[in-house]
């Protein structure tokens, strides 16, 4: 079972990027949970989701504290103390940022990822919610679902223009980063 | 009653297979029934339940449910009317009755109207209270019902104080009225404050029509009933209800005291729809307040000798009386070829040359 | 159809396939989105019902008690304050004997504020005369959801349905919403008998004086004893139909010979059954999830019992003044066992506390030291109190 952290802020659709990339799993044929850490927060203030992906049924309930994975959709988090806390040794750590990969990592002290996702997102949907992109490039990273799968969950919930401008922007920002960079890391995860 | 009245009757009786509650067979012996009993009438609110002598509440009921016919659904909040016509295993009721709770009497009746809309049937449904269960702790599922728009009559048996557990105020007791818990004294005359001004909040809410009636003009009241539930949508009665007890008058006056309610511009009544005034009964001959207090004990400390404080009060009141009079247009200035005094409502229209 | 759904779509959908008469309910977190679901289904046409939005949870409880009694089959959904407000309707709902069914999306009771999980308001209610059923997971309250009619409807008896708020409620998994073909097959049409009918006019809810109430309650409590037994055919016809049962009244996991038995109610029994699969105590430990929480099933308890030495009942309420509510009548409920075990009680994840893996290890150890009358907030972090509240 892979445990996944998502970060980000009130509005940036921090829950649907969750239930998304659960549902895509799904759509893979593998059991999934996503739940946002359940609070009274309003927009703008951080948030957090859990997303858990297996090939068996998912007993638990009790929140992700040992993640393999973190994706921050809003690189302003990442100087919230602790937000990294309780990631598994050799984890991912995926940013939203304009930055390169280089600069986030050498700035924070960690290894880190950077994918523009806001700016591919407003460039291809026109909105500026960065979880499509972030999720697609998650997937090309870590190769644990197809990204046929996330296309299929992204069908269930739009329709049209809008889910066109979408499945464009997972394209996009598929070729973005490294793929299969952290196959081995999701492989030990999931083991 | 008219013919298309009776073949009505006869066609719902039909429909119903109800036993008649009238002798119909003109080889019965006339003589020897009642002028009730000649009448052919519906009977929802059956004789011989445990009311008081002279309660209006059990006339205003009957003539509610006489008027409604057969096709209804009643729900009922706690109150006087609950217990005197159901304590098990007796029902006086001879149509389809709920009771479930003080405060939901609105909602309960929201509920069955929802069902009867579920199942495409077109029985009406009419809820009732008392003043307890509609001016204060079942003002908000009313209020609910209202703002939804369900198909419900709702009626209110104003009696202007928790009779049913003692005589207590309400939100509806009239200003100085003495009940259990605003007993005069040295510090108070009554209770402090006014009757609350139901009929206004509900015309707020844009229903249909509302309408005040009075037990001491049963044609009134059963042409209200009818006109409510003629119309979909919801609709709101309020029916003023002497108490003999609560109030301290004989129960032979009921409807004297009724009467001189409406006589004194205390308890006007009028006809609002969607929020505006359409109808008023005038008042030919204003009484003064004290013809109405005077028979009541509930007032008798206003009549208290060298008290400044009761004179006052009584001002006060006759104030108020003759403020509803004005607002709301009663006075009428002598004979009217339209109208006879309490006969009924008379809308605008027939009074305006 | 299997599908990834959100708890509370779940529950809209398997609310749908029952094909209610009459929906009824006021929002509330963490129930929201049960309402929303249904109002959608309702708005796109695919669910034909009559969907009343109440101006409080007080009147929702009063129309699906209306619209059950004027024939319809009526649901409505709370949680927590909303529990609370409902709490008189609930009583007259029970007491007449209409069948409804509610879910509640278990929340804590304030003050304080929380709008988080744990079972305080099912609590709250558990003398209102309902049938209480726990779920452990969505799929449990996808299918406790339609047995629940059913049960109610045969018993004359409301049902509520208890799921954890957010935790079950906001969780996105993978749900089979059973096909409309089926749920029809296993729920017959609503066809509750003392109805408001001017065919055949009744009165409902009369006065009742002192020589026939003793009476009134006998029969109430006699037909929750009885319905142990619809809610056990429930379960297993529905089994027979979607292979998926609950075990009724209750469910063990673990061996057989074990020697220490812990009981939940809800969602914590996923992530213990994960424990005990995962990280076993050194004790030999069986867990016991109590489906059925009222009517409380003494026999079966009593037999799920058997042979242990010691029973841990973590419970996710509290009656403060007493201790636990559920440890407190498990243990009344084994006290006439040959060989009852001792029972620990303590309260867990209040308020939406995470219960992590570890509180089974955790709790098996408190246990072998712990006397047998105890209680404890288990999980209460004692030095975030000033020293004279600890």
């Amino acid at each position: 079972m892979i445990e996944i952290r998502i970060h980000g802020r009130g509005g940036q659709g921090n829950v649907v990027a969750a239930y998304l990339l659960a549902t895509a799993a799904f759509e893979a044929g593998l059991y999934c949970q996503a739940f946002p850490a359940f609070g009274a927060e309003r927009r703008g203030a951080p948030v957090v989701a859990f997303v858990r992906i297996g090939k068996q049924k998912i007993l638990r309930r009790n929140e992700v504290k040992e993640p393999a994975f973190l994706i921050i959709q809003d690189p302003t988090l990442l100087h919230e103390k602790g937000l990294t806390t309780g990631l598994m040794k050799g984890g991912g750590i995926l940013v939203n940022t304009k930055l390169t990969s280089g600069d986030i990592s050498a700035a924070h002290g960690e290894e880190m990822i950077a994918l523009p996702a806001t700016g591919m997102a407003v460039e291809a949907v026109g909105r500026p919610v960065p979880n499509v992109a972030l999720l697609s490039a998650f997937l090309s990273l870590t190769g644990i679902v197809p990204h046929t799968a996330l296309r299929k969950a992204l069908s269930g919930r739009f329709k049209g223009e809008v889910l066109d401008k979408n499945l464009n922007l997972v394209e996009m920002a598929a070729k973005a980063v490294d793929k299969g960079l952290w196959k081995e890391v999701a492989h030990a995860a999931s083991a | 009653m008219n013919a298309k009245h009776a073949d009505r009757l006869a066609e719902l009786r039909a429909k119903f297979d109800r036993p008649p509650s009238w002798k119909d067979d003109p080889k019965e012996d006339k003589e020897r029934q009642t002028i009730r009993e000649r009448q052919p009438r519906f009977r929802g609110l059956e004789a011989g339940h445990r009311a008081c002598q002279g309660c209006g509440e059990a006339l205003a009921a009957r003539l509610v449910t006489e008027a409604a016919g057969p096709d209804v659904i009643l729900t009922n909040a706690t109150g006087c009317l609950e217990v005197f016509t159901t304590p098990w295993p007796q029902s006086a009721w001879r149509v389809p009755w709920m009771h479930s709770l003080f405060e939901n009497s609105a909602a309960i009746a929201s509920g069955v109207e929802a069902a009867m809309k579920a199942q495409g049937k077109s029985t009406k449904v009419i809820a009732m209270g008392g003043d307890g269960g509609t001016f204060d702790i079942g003002f908000q599922a009313l209020s609910g019902m209202l703002e939804r728009d369900h198909d419900v009559l709702y009626v209110c048996y104003d009696n202007e104080a928790y009779m049913n557990t003692g005589i207590q105020r309400s939100g509806s007791t009239p200003h100085a009225a003495m009940t259990t818990t605003s007993p005069p004294g040295k510090e108070r005359m009554g209770k402090r404050h006014l009757k609350k001004d139901l009929l206004s909040i509900i015309a707020a809410h844009h229903i249909p029509y509302a309408a005040s009636a009075s037990v001491a003009y049963p044609r009134d009241v059963t042409r209200k009933v009818r006109r409510a539930l003629s119309i979909e949508g919801p609709t709101f009665l309020l029916i003023h209800c002497p108490c003999p007890l609560g109030w301290g008058h004989d129960g032979a006056r009921t409807i004297e005291v009724a009467r001189l309610a409406v006589q004194t511009g205390l308890f006007p009544l009028v006809e609002l729809e969607r929020g505006a005034i359409t109808g008023v009964m005038p008042i030919r001959d204003q009484k003064p307040i004290t013809d109405y207090l005077g028979l009541q004990n509930r007032f008798r400390h206003l009549f208290a000798k060298n008290d400044h404080r009761a004179e006052e009060e009584r001002e006060h009141l006759q104030a108020i009386a003759d403020y509803n009079i004005a607002i709301y247009g009663l006075a009428a200035d002598g004979d009217d070829p339209l109208d006879s005094e309490g006969a009924d409502t008379v809308h605008r229209c027939a009074i305006v040359p | 159809m299997r599908q990834a759904l959100e708890g509370s779509q779940a529950i809209a959908q398997a609310v749908s396939r029952c094909r209610p008469g009459v929906v009824a309910a006021y929002p509330i977190t963490p129930q929201t989105h049960i309402v929303e679901n249904i109002s959608k289904l309702v708005a796109d046409g695919d669910l034909k019902t009559e969907l009343v939005s109440v101006e409080s949870e007080f009147s929702a409880a009063s129309v699906v008690l209306g619209s059950a009694c004027a024939g319809s089959r009526s649901y409505t959904a709370s949680s927590s304050q909303g529990i609370m407000l409902m709490s008189e309707v609930l009583y007259n709902i029970s007491g007449l004997r209409v069948p409804v069914v509610l879910t509640c999306a278990n929340r804590a009771v304030g003050a304080p504020l929380s709008i988080w999980n744990d079972h305080q308001d099912s609590m709250a209610v558990r003398d209102s005369g309902w049938i209480q059923l726990y779920c452990v997971d969505n799929q449990e309250a996808v299918d406790t959801t339609i047995q629940a009619f059913r049960i109610s409807e045969e018993t004359e008896i409301p049902v509520m349905v208890c799921m954890d708020g957010f935790i079950l409620t906001h969780t996105l998994e993978v749900v089979d919403i059973p096909d409309q073909a089926l749920v029809d097959k296993y729920l017959p049409p609503f066809a509750f008998k003392r109805i408001l009918d001017p065919k055949q006019p009744i009165s409902i809810g009369t006065l009742v004086a002192p020589d026939f109430f003793a009476e009134v309650r006998h029969s109430q409590h006699q037909a929750m004893l009885k319905s142990e037994k619809a809610i056990i055919e429930a379960d297993r016809d529905w089994k027979k139909l979607t292979r998926r049962g609950y075990g009724g009244l209750l469910s063990e996991k673990g061996p057989k010979d074990a020697k220490v038995g812990v009981m939940t109610l809800g969602s914590i029994g996923g992530t213990l059954a994960e424990a005990l699969d995962t990280q076993p105590p050194r004790r030999k430990t069986k867990l016991i999830n109590l489906r059925c929480f009222r009517p409380l099933p003494v026999a079966a308890i009593q037999k799920a019992c058997e042979g242990l030495t010691d029973l841990i009942v973590a419970e996710r309420a509290i009656s403060p003044g007493l201790g636990g509510i559920v440890g407190n009548e498990i243990r009344a409920a084994l006290a006439g066992m040959k060989k009852a075990p001792k029972v620990h009680n303590v309260a867990v994840g209040l308020g939406g506390r995470d219960v992590p893996l570890e509180t089974l290890n955790d709790l098996v150890d408190w246990a072998k030291t712990a006397p047998d009358t105890s209680f404890s907030v288990f999980d209460a972090k004692l030095d975030k109190l000033p020293k004279e509240d600890r």
